[in-house]
Parts: structure tokens; sequence; C-alpha cells
């Protein structure tokens, strides 16, 4: 008997004897809404926090989000907005290296920086990223409900560019604001259930810890600032 | 040799009297309920939440060999290697096994309960491997040789004066007493180390039965790094983390971080379903699961308690806890502390020597009710307790118990308690407060309460 075949052993047999219902100890269980079976998450969201139908509402709530996470949230108006925007950011914190992968939106913001690029769609070495200024990606998905990025290895150019360089840099298209973390999950679903991505990452704000006397530092070990482009 | 209960009671004894440590723990506290309680209050329902998550993992534990098989499986089918440990032992000689394999000199950890649960570091430093915590308070406590001090905030009972000397004296640091210069200490030093590090090694939050993934939640982006830049990723994980399908997360992740450190949702949430794939560029070459059981089947056969393995480990019971308060969490002397810890305990390792843990309680009450899968803490406690005496009661249990039952079976008996106990009150003041008192335990720091000067029946008869 192998290991695996012996502890699913103790499984079946600990299973033998059913385990009650939970939260049968509280007396207002009979007023809580009935869950449907076996697919609680379907109605996550009656549960998590409210969020608008409507575009705008949804970029308010994303806007709040982001100031809330100390991250930094700017809508551009059109490409070459965008392309002004970036070589502010460029100017002001002195980038003299960046590092990104191939994209549509990445390609064109690396043109317009530059600036020597480290790629990391390609083999490349960690000493060399961790030196960039900045890591510039696309995303999947940015999520109104909490202000967060999605990303995955596949969408952002590995699993090392979203973390490493000290500034993460986003740039999303408008209509990839979702609502909220049940559409999140289901736009994963739809895009790679045929072969998901070996990294998929929420990223709610920069880098941040609390470990010492529960004070704030950001950039803990991941980057110190995230800016967000949607164009 | 001093048993477990024995340095508990020592140990409790110093600490509640301790002012300076309860201020630091009650400040850290404090400033946690404000945040958990606003991230509470932005659900639209937050009691629908709760059920719906414990409901969820009621069937994932209630299935645990489907849900298990399904999570393996898929897993091995992308190039993991799942591994199985019935004991902690086990799973240290698979890790270690791993490590002389890659011939690895570093390995680079974030954040695992499950390492602590089976003295991983202990271990395999002894075979000279050199191991690094990358969590900004697991590595404070490293670095001072001690286990963390609460789940989720593993530095919580130190200043920030205390860090600071602890890094100059063993980083060489020269740093202030701020937050943030003493953050980026570390944040050098562990930049290194994921570079140079051939192992990286994590736990997991959850792992999803569906697509054959773990979940990692974190703020600090450690465990991101670990799972990015080592060529060998082991994580160790207990078999009860499982969850069913993917887009469960979407109510289990602001759960965890709301209940966790009062955040709407962490910093980072990430799931890892394998090694490099092809087309992928970074990541390990090589992914390792360990599933360990440790006794967590044993605890599956008791259907009583078998909701203590829906715990998702955030911590909110050791928060909302007057005990660990009071007494901190290495009083308690094992890996999970706080009310969860003092159920669990006593399965993992043994009743007779951990039982005191659950009779360490004033079953308030708001473990159970704070928990975000609704386990019933305070129950589980007084079901150890009774578990324990059935087992194998003490002799001042079964004597006390003999003596009321004779004494309350005789009424002529029963009568002369009250005149007795007033006359030995009286007589009291002779050694209270010494050692030859018998309420001592009580009347050290208390005051006995006063025996009325006549019985309710006496009242009764001489009623105006």
């Amino acid at each position: 008997m192998t290991e695996r075949e012996k502890i699913f052993a103790r499984i079946r047999e600990a299973l033998t004897v059913q385990a009650p219902r939970p939260g049968l100890q509280d007396r207002d269980t009979a007023s809580l809404r009935p869950i449907s079976k076996g697919a609680p998450a379907a109605n996550a969201r009656e549960w998590l926090p409210p969020v608008g139908d409507s575009f705008e509402d949804q970029l308010a709530c994303f806007r709040a989000n982001a100031i809330d996470l100390k991250a930094t949230f700017h809508l551009a108006n059109d490409r070459d907005d965008l392309a002004k925007l970036l070589l502010e950011l460029r100017d002001v914190e002195g980038w003299k290296k960046v590092a990104s992968h191939r994209g549509e939106l990445t390609d064109a913001a690396c043109q317009t920086l530059a600036l020597p690029v480290c790629r990391t769609d390609q083999p490349f070495d960690a000493s060399e990223l961790e030196a960039c200024d900045a890591g510039i990606t696309e995303c999947d998905a940015l999520i109104a409900q909490t202000g967060s990025v999605l990303v995955t290895n596949r969408s952002a150019g590995g699993r090392a560019l979203s973390v490493l360089p000290p500034h993460h840099v986003v740039i999303a298209r408008r209509e990839q604001l979702l609502r909220d973390l049940p559409a999140a999950f289901e736009l994963l679903k739809k895009k790679y259930a045929a072969n998901y991505p070996s990294m998929i990452s929420f990223i709610t704000g920069p880098s941040r810890t609390g470990d010492i006397e529960r004070i704030l530092v950001l950039g803990a070990h991941g980057p110190k600032k995230l800016t967000i482009f949607c164009v | 040799m001093i048993s477990p209960s024995q340095k508990f009671n020592d140990q409790s004894e110093v600490l509640t009297h301790d002012l300076r440590h309860r201020a630091i723990v009650q400040t850290a506290l404090r400033k946690y309920e404000v945040v958990r309680g606003k991230s509470r209050g932005a659900f639209q329902d937050y009691p629908s939440a709760r059920q719906a998550a414990a409901e969820t993992k009621w069937e994932a534990l209630n299935h645990l060999d489907k849900y298990l098989a399904e999570f393996a499986d898929k897993l091995e089918a992308r190039g993991t290697k799942v591994h199985w440990a019935t004991t902690g032992e086990q799973a240290r000689e698979i890790i270690l096994g791993i490590i002389r394999e890659k011939k690895a000199r570093t390995i680079v950890k974030s954040k695992a309960m499950t390492s602590e649960e089976i003295h991983l570091n202990g271990a395999l430093e002894q075979e000279g491997f050199e191991v690094v915590e990358s969590d900004l308070g697991e590595f404070i406590v490293q670095l001072r040789k001690e286990a963390p001090y609460h789940i989720v905030f593993p530095a919580m009972h130190l200043t920030r004066g205390e860090i600071k000397e602890l890094f100059n004296r063993e980083l060489k640091a020269n740093s202030s007493d701020s937050p943030e210069d003493l953050t980026m200490v570390a944040r050098r030093v562990l930049r290194q180390k994921y570079i140079q590090a051939d192992i990286g090694f994590t736990g997991a939050n959850f792992a999803i039965a569906e697509t054959g993934m773990i979940s990692i939640t974190e703020n600090e982006g450690n465990a991101r790094l670990t799972a990015a830049l080592p060529k060998t990723m082991v994580t160790l994980l207990g078999i009860e983390k499982v969850l069913p399908r993917l887009d469960d997360l979407a109510l289990f992740l602001p759960l965890l971080a709301t209940s966790g450190t009062g955040q709407a949702l962490t910093c980072y949430n990430t799931m890892y379903g394998g090694p490099r794939q092809p087309g992928e560029f970074d990541g390990p070459e090589e992914y390792h699961v360990v599933l360990l059981d440790n006794r967590r089947t044993e605890l599956l056969a008791d259907p009583e308690q078998r909701d203590a393995l829906h715990c998702i480990r955030c911590g909110a019971c050791l928060n909302v806890c007057p005990i660990f308060r009071n007494i901190g969490g290495h009083t308690y002397g094992t890996t999970y502390s706080g009310p969860i810890g003092s159920v669990i305990t006593p399965h993992l390792r043994g009743l007779q020597d951990w039982k005191h843990l659950s009779f360490s309680s004033s079953l308030c009450g708001a473990c159970s009710e704070t928990c975000p899968v609704k386990i019933d803490l305070a129950h589980h406690l007084l079901q150890n307790r009774r578990n324990a005496s059935e087992e194998k009661a003490s002799f001042l249990w079964k004597t006390g118990f003999k003596i009321f039952s004779f004494i309350f079976n005789r009424p002529a008996l029963y009568k002369l308690i009250g005149p007795l106990g007033r006359i030995g009150q009286k007589l009291h003041p002779i050694v209270k407060g010494t050692k030859l008192d018998p309420a001592y335990s009580w009347t050290k720091t208390r005051e006995a309460p006063k025996i009325a000067p006549q019985t309710f029946k006496e009242y009764w008869r001489n009623r105006p």
C-alpha cells in the first residue's frame, strides 16, 4: 500500500460517520437565505461589497479603492495621452532601464519610453530584472470591487516581472474593467479553462507589511509603487 | 521534566502580570478590530457569506476523498510531483530528499504554519542547509530563534525598539527604529537570498480541486518571489485545505482577508498550478507538493469536531480571545495557539498532555462568534473537557464529585454546610494569603465571596 492509499483509506474510514451540517448552533440560521446547492460562489455577488452597474460607477469604485490602497490610477483619454503620462512618469522618477514583455500596449509603451528594455518573455537574468527601475505589464482584468489587478504569467510577462522591480506599471484597456471577484473568476474560466497559466495573481495595491507594531509600510518585498493606466 | 500543563501555568502566571506585554498586544489588536469592523461592514450580507463558507468547507471535508484525489491528479497531470506524508517525520524526510537530490544549499521560505507544525527549519539546519524565512514577521522571530507568536502576526509581541536592536546586532544594520527603515533592512537582505536560493518553499491557504491549484494569500510579495525565482519549488500543506471549485475563492479570499488582517483583500492572492509550462520563461523547473496528514484524519474521524478542520488559519479567534490577550501566544507551547489551538492540539498531540488548554477558557464564546467558517470553538472546548475526564478523570475530580454526591444525597449533612462554612470563613483570615490557605489559588489575587449570614430556607422560615 502506498502512503497515498493509506491516507485515503483513513479518510474513507473516517467519513463513514456523517458530521452535522454547519451553522446549526446559531438560532438565527433560519433567517439566512438558503445557500444554493453545490456552488455558493454563484451567489457571492449578493453578499460581497456592492458595486454599481454602469461603467462610470465601476470606474469610480476602482479609483476610490486605488486611493485607499495607495496605488496610483490614471484614466488616459487616448493612446497619445497615455504616451504623455508615461513620459512624465519616466522623467519624474528618472528611469534608466525598464522591464517588459511583448504585447500591443506594452510594445507601444516601450517605444514611447525609448529606454533599454529587459524582456522577460525570453530567457533573462534575475539580477538584471532586479536592477530595472520599473516593470511594465499588461493584465487580464481590473476589478472595481477590490481595486485589484488580475495578472497571469501568460498575460503579464511571467512570474517575476510584476513583483521584482521596485515599481509595477500596469497598462489596461477600458473594457478590461470588471465589476467584482465573481466576474474575475468567470473570466478566468472562459479564457483559460482548457489550459490554465501556471500562475494567476490578484494584485491589490503595492506590496505592504504591518509586521512591525501593525504600522503600514509599503514595499516589503514586492514593488513599492503600483501605477495603473487605463486607456 | 515539567509537564506541558505545569509550564503553561507558570508562564501564564508571569504574563498575566506583565503589563507591558499586555499593552503591546492590546494596541496591536485594537488596530485590527477597527479595520476588521470596517471590512465586515462593507459586505452586503456578511452572515450569509459566512454561512456559505461554512457549508462549502463542510462539503469539501465530508467528501475529502473525492476532492483531494481530484486536486492531486490535476496537479500531477501538469507536471507537479505530489508526495504524501502520514507523519511530520515523513514530510521532513520527503523535503530533505528533494533538497539533497537538487544538491541545494539555500532554501528561501515564505510563511507556512504547517512547516512549524513539523519543525522543518530545525531539521534542515541540522543537516547543514541555510533556511531563510522571508515573511518579515517570521524573519524577525527566526533571528530571535523563537516560534511565531501568532499565526498571522508572528512578531506581534515586539516593539520597534527591540527589532532595531535585533537587526543592528544580528545583521550589523545600523538602522533607526522607524518601521519603514527596519522593513527596508529586511528587504535588502532578503532580495539577495531570493536570487541565490536553490529552493523556494511555501505553504498554502487553499487547494483547489477543480483546477489542481494551490492558493497563497499574502501582503509582502515574499511568496510571489519565492515561487518565481528559485529553480525548484516545494509546497507543504495539510490535506484539509481543499476547496471544491476555483470560484469558491471569490468568497474565501475576501473572508480570509477580513478575518485575518481586517483588509478587504490582501495584497497578493496567487494561484499556482504547476512548474513552468511550455512557452513560459520563468518560474520553477520543478514543482513538488507535499500533502500532510499528521493526525488530521483522526480529527476527521470525530464527527462532533470534524468542523475544526474547516479552519482557514485566519487567526480571528486568537484576536478576540480574552485568554490569548492575557497570556500571549508563546505560553500555549503549541504551533497553533488561541481557541483553535486549544481545540485541535489535543487531537494532534494527545488529549491528556494538552487538555489543560481546553480548561483555560472563560467559555465566553467570542471565538465561535467571530469564526468566518462557523467552527463552534467554545463548544469544542467543552467536548474536549468531557472527553478528557471520561477517558481519565483526575483523583481530585473523582473524589470531589464523590464528596459532592455523598453530601447532597443526605439532607442532614447538607444542612450543616451553611453553618460550617460560616465558621470556616471566620477562621479564614488566619491563613488567608498564605500557602496554607486551601483556597490559595483563588485568594492570592481575589477576595473570597462572603457566605450569607443565613440560608434561604432559614430566611423563609423566619420571615416576618
